[in-house]
């Protein structure tokens, strides 16, 4: 194999090898510790590389087997996927850490790690793969890695939980087989770059729009957009925090990253069918979202139900789909995936500082942990927008992009929700760490257990913080996302070479 | 060779969401089995039916001669087959555990991740 494949390949490799490996050693506690984290470095650094090669070089692409595109399975990396990718790798690390103090005994013997390692390596896999088919399989792995971390502590909430993820999942990746079975039908070809070329070609543009908007469904349900959302906010907190926190992360905006590549590279010609409708779902899925949260008692359900508000910027970005609004749905992905895994840590350390979940049985907390205090505003701030933090450049992007495109209703939409989702955040503040303490606290934390946690979550605030404080090169990374995705001309040859035009 | 396919495929899809409205989780199991067979279905017709050999090159011959069927669909086929048939089983173990503990198949009944308000937060078990 060439060198940009052992690029493209390793992200999805050294998860999937960390993870079996991990299968074997789960009675072996120190060994497991050993393993998890150099996959994950492992991981970070083939992440590193490989965002540095396309930088470089331009977009990779690699076909397996030895088969030529579009005949075999192909992986490609542009910009966007490089980043996302990178993304995982820092989440990866940051969270395997976390939960080498957090994962208690139980979960920890049902196999939480190995779990965890698979879906880093599904979610590497889905971001680099250029096959739709075998996007659909990533997904696969995706969903039955996060089945088993769902599963992975006893209770009737967790059950109950997993019963309504697995429930609408299924029904979402079964959408998503039709869809490529009926696209297949159409063109003959499942190959993402050959697939732009062909789709372009097909005479009904009835079928084709009905084959679109049967694969947005499906990525729809993953991305937890409105109305299909529900099932979040119903199974997120029932997990282990450290799994609620990848999920968080990753799995709805591997979702989004599918719906990106499905409008600019598959179907781009049909920005009609993005525009109005995806609009009209952005804004609701932002406005239902936000007052979700609002209604919520519990940390992370208020967290989990600002995931589907969030996921109205980035699909605002897409519905949009102009230059500007593309580059702040970029920039929007990578800062909200770090923001958003960090709150749900930092709600762990709410939990562990003041022993509960609940607001109303939280309190004291800024007096007893000015630390935690500081880590929580942070992201917080961050997701409510306030400058300098990197939430702040993604919604100005978003919002001036709307602006731009005369959508003044979305921009004001976009502008309101971000104002209740300080209302949200200073919930949570006043409640935790304002407010007197109703119990008395519950004994600190072993040292090496704090030090465990309250390092990754320091560490992605600080990111939190650099992204803000000093967002240019960030930026021009998206900016330079958002051309590939516009452009798909360079995707196209990369894959298929110059002769496929 | 296709038309009696694509009605079974509409009927194999209503009977699936028919089944998958139930309230009881086993009955929409079931359903999802029938909604896994007429996506595999899908894929099938979709990648045409012709009469064919199938795709093995004979014996002294360097390729395949063009008779041969598509052999793509069967693949893809094959695959969606292995990966449904291990998430059912997941989901089936999931049914058998949310029985077992939460004394219950209605999933109107279920209520224990998100209580109705002033039955106590989910949060406060965890």
């Amino acid at each position: 194999m060439s060198e940009p494949g052992v690029l493209l390949v390793l992200p999805i490799l050294v998860p999937l090898a960390a993870g079996a490996l991990l299968l074997v050693l789960r009675e072996r506690r120190t060994a497991a510790r050993v393993v998890s984290v150099a996959g994950l470095v492992g991981l970070l650094g083939s992440a590193v590389v490989l965002l540095r090669a396309v930088l470089e070089g331009g977009i990779l692409a690699t076909t397996l087997g030895g088969w030529p595109a579009p005949f075999g399975i192909t992986l490609a990396a542009d910009t966007f996927s490089a980043m996302l990718v990178l993304v995982n790798g820092v989440l990866g690390l940051a969270i395997g850490v976390y939960a080498l103090g957090d994962v208690d005994d139980a979960t920890r013997r049902l196999g939480f790690a190995p779990y965890f390692h698979v879906l880093l390596a599904g979610i590497s896999g889905a971001f680099l793969t250029g096959d739709l088919f075998n996007l659909y399989v990533w997904f696969e792995v995706m969903l039955i890695a996060t089945f088993g971390l769902l599963v992975s502590r006893p209770g009737r909430a967790q059950t109950d939980g997993a019963v309504k993820y697995v429930a609408i999942n299924l029904v979402a990746t079964t959408a998503l087989l039709v869809g490529i079975g009926l696209l297949y039908g159409l063109t003959g070809t499942l190959n993402l770059a050959d697939l732009h070329g062909k789709v372009a070609r097909i005479e009904s543009g009835a079928l084709r729009d009905a084959v679109a908007v049967l694969l947005l469904l499906a990525f729809a349900v993953k991305a937890a957009l409105f109305p299909l959302f529900f099932w979040l906010p119903a199974s997120y907190h029932t997990t282990s925090v450290s799994a609620s926190a990848i999920f968080a992360g990753m799995l709805t905006k591997v979702g989004a990253y599918a719906m990106f590549r499905l409008l600019t590279l598959v179907f781009p010609q049909t920005p009609g069918l993005a525009i109005a409708p995806l609009l009209a779902v952005a804004m609701l899925t932002m406005v239902s979202g936000v007052l979700g949260a609002a209604s919520q008692t519990g940390i992370r359900r208020i967290l989990s139900f600002h995931i589907v508000s969030q996921l109205g910027y980035i699909v605002l970005g897409l519905a949009l789909y102009t230059r500007l609004a593309l580059t702040g749905a970029v920039f929007y992905l990578m800062h909200h995936i770090l923001v958003k895994a960090n709150l749900f840590l930092v709600g762990g350390l709410i939990r562990r500082a003041g022993g509960s979940f609940v607001l109303a049985d939280l309190g004291g907390l800024y007096r007893r942990a000015p630390l935690l205090a500081v880590l929580f505003l942070v992201p917080a701030g961050s997701l409510a927008g306030f400058p300098p933090l990197s939430g702040f450049w993604a919604k100005l992007l978003l919002i001036l992009a709307s602006l731009e495109a005369g959508q003044y209703l979305a921009a004001t939409v976009a502008l309101v929700v971000g104002f209740l989702t300080i209302y949200s955040m200073a919930k949570i503040w006043i409640a935790a760490f304002w407010k007197p303490a109703p119990h008395a606290p519950p004994p600190p934390a072993p040292p090496a257990v704090r030090a465990l946690t309250i390092a990754p979550v320091a560490v992605l605030a600080a990111i939190t913080v650099v992204l803000g404080l000093w967002p240019q090169p960030f930026l021009a990374v998206a900016e330079r996302a958002a051309d590939e995705l516009l452009d798909s001309t360079a995707y196209v040859e990369a894959v298929l070479g110059k002769a496929a035009r | 060779m296709s038309f009696p396919l694509v009605l079974l495929v509409g009927l194999l899809f209503s009977a699936a969401a028919y089944l998958m409205l139930d309230r009881n989780f086993v009955r929409y199991l079931f359903g999802l089995v029938l909604l896994g067979t007429a996506a595999n279905l899908v894929l099938f017709v979709a990648g045409r039916l012709t009469p064919a050999e199938p795709a093995i090159v004979p014996p002294g011959l360097e390729a395949p001669d063009d008779r041969i069927a598509n052999a793509l669909p069967q693949a893809l086929i094959l695959t969606a087959i292995v990966i449904s048939f291990a998430l059912l089983a997941f989901a089936l173990v999931l049914a058998v555990r949310a029985a077992r503990d939460l004394g219950t198949a209605d999933t109107d009944a279920m209520r224990h991740a998100e209580p109705p308000p002033g039955e106590g937060d989910p949060e406060e078990a965890l």
